[in-house]
């Protein structure tokens, strides 16, 4: 469904991808691992069209959307729920909801799936005429989930869900995630957290310093790798993350 | 000094400075750019009267619609045409090119009319005066009132209950994100610069109105305003610059009241004081941001 071959990438003088390649198959819930500045986010931006890739190229569906403008992507079918979430703050939930069916709506079809999104994060409802930037941390990862899902995506893409979150709230998103999967949703997750996340992939990228150092489904990544030492989010990263 | 004729002046200046401001505005909430074009697009509404008007003797109400067409048409082709091609390269490259189309937009109409002052032809009810309860005022100064609080209702439901309106805000706010709900770049952007011609060119029509006459700078001293105006409003909204336009008109009155004889020609260097004192001890303008900033929890 997605293929992104040989990605190199770069911001002004400091390259970030050394050659990515990351297969994304239908019905998959596939997750690019590593620590903060591996280059998870920067491939994502590569994908989104935010950032255009020196070499290498992007396919979704057989056709090459490499360094195609950011709006053109959601008519395509990839949605993406960014990092630090990304609310339009001054506007109200429904407003967000609105705009991310801005390629999709229609009267009767809008309505209903903001009724399904209701049932999904009955938070929201409550919340409907409530300005976005008024929400928690959580209610806000919740509606830019449930924004992206609005456009009707074929591939889901999510940024560092768990970032910033309260240990109950990151429950939620995985579960939510594993829901979503249940539905036959394909799903591109970004995550630091590589124990959660493995918990619910079929497959796992690990991203080290621009380059893919393990790949494979999570019984061959843990065989690979220990999962639990530092480099790939343990405890002890917090004093030496870079910036990105 | 609080009498009706006060006011209604105040009112009048401030309604003109605030429809001016709102245009300023509104591209400088999506693009970060202060497009200093933007006094020209009032300048260009007011040799659209002109031309129509004096040259072509079309009727009064054509020529007005002409001076906002004419506006409308400037702002959106200083987008399509010279701010579009630099917009990726850097906020720094756009700041001169807006400058390098109004110098350019100044000299089009320097050497194809002329670098004297035109007479501009308006109706004569504009300056008819009316008393309402002992205050006399010009009829302009109710209309100019009338317009823009028209204008701004307009404008004020196209942002909450239009597509396009939460677009802009939403554009407004994060930018890339709002391009990656398949939002346009292009097509928010270019809806900024119309609409920030349309309120340029319906104030261009009063600024003008008030000497009756246009030059090739006419458009320097509102831009000026409108900037000083949204630098005390607050940037980051309109309801600032609306703000920011009324506190103007009412500072510029008061300081044209209580100031002696001998001090009224300072008092544009009074209004800078004031807004040095803005950028010092409220650089975010009278209206803060709305609640952009996520809550933690």
């Amino acid at each position: 469904m997605l293929k992104v071959d040989n990605i190199h990438a770069s911001y002004g003088a400091v390259r970030a991808l050394h050659g990515i390649s990351v297969e994304v198959e239908e019905g998959q819930v596939v997750a690019l691992l590593g620590v903060n500045g591996a280059g998870k986010s920067t491939t994502l931006k590569c994908i989104t069209g935010v950032l255009r890739p020196t070499s290498g190229t992007v396919t979704f569906l057989g056709e090459d959307i490499t360094g195609r403008t950011p709006e053109s992507l959601v008519k395509r079918g990839i949605s993406l729920v960014p990092e630090g979430r990304e609310i339009f703050g001054s506007l109200t939930v429904e407003e967000n909801l609105r705009l991310g069916a801005f390629t999709s709506y229609q009267r009767d079809r809008y309505k209903a799936d903001l009724k399904e999104m209701f049932e999904l994060f009955p938070i929201l409802e409550e919340r409907l005429h409530q300005a976005g930037g008024l929400l928690s941390g959580g209610e806000q990862q919740m509606l830019a989930i449930a924004r992206a899902l609005m456009a009707h995506p074929r591939l889901l893409m999510l940024d560092e869900p768990s970032l910033g979150l309260a240990p109950a709230m990151t429950d939620q998103v995985f579960e939510l995630i594993s829901q979503l999967r249940g539905r036959g949703l394909t799903i591109l997750l970004v995550e630091q957290n590589a124990e959660r996340a493995l918990q619910v992939v079929d497959r796992a990228y690990l991203l080290t310093n621009g380059l893919v150092e393990a790949s494979g489904t999570t019984e061959e990544i843990k065989r690979q790798v220990d999962i639990t030492s530092s480099y790939l989010g343990g405890e002890d990263t917090k004093g030496c993350e870079v910036g990105r | 000094m609080i009498n009706l004729e006060f006011v209604i002046n105040t009112l009048s200046l401030g309604s003109l400075y605030a429809l001016l401001s709102v245009g300023l505005v509104l591209v400088y909430g999506i693009l970060k750019l202060v497009n200093f074009a933007y006094g020209e697009y009032i300048m260009v509404s007011g040799y659209a009267i002109y031309l129509s008007g004096a040259v072509l003797h079309m009727p009064w109400y054509v020529t007005m619609v002409i001076a906002v067409l004419a506006a409308v048409l400037v702002s959106f082709l200083t987008e399509y045409a010279a701010i579009r091609p630099v917009r990726t390269k850097s906020a720094d490259a756009m700041l001169v090119t807006s400058f390098a189309v109004s110098v350019f937009l100044q000299n089009v109409v320097l050497l194809t009319i002329s670098p004297r002052s035109r007479a501009v032809p308006l109706p004569s009810f504009f300056s008819k005066t009316v008393t309402i309860a002992g205050a006399t005022t010009p009829l302009r100064n109710l209309l100019v009132i009338g317009t823009t609080f028209v204008v701004l209702i307009g404008l004020s439901l196209l942002m909450k209950k239009t597509v396009l309106g939460m677009a802009m805000r939403a554009a407004a706010d994060k930018f890339t994100t709002t391009r990656l709900m398949g939002v346009p770049a292009n097509f928010v952007i270019s809806a900024a610069f119309i609409i920030s011609g349309f309120l340029a060119g319906v104030g261009g029509i009063f600024w003008v109105g008030r000497s009756a006459s246009v030059d090739p700078l006419t458009g320097a001293a509102p831009l000026l305003i409108a900037f000083i105006a949204t630098v005390m409003g607050g940037m980051n909204s309109p309801i600032g610059a609306v703000v920011g336009g009324f506190v103007y008109g009412l500072l510029f009155n008061v300081l044209s009241i209580t100031l002696p004889a001998s001090m009224i020609s300072y008092r544009d260097a009074f209004m800078f004081a004031i807004v040095i004192l803005f950028l010092l001890f409220r650089p975010e303008g009278i209206v803060r941001r709305g609640y952009t900033e996520e809550r933690v929890g």
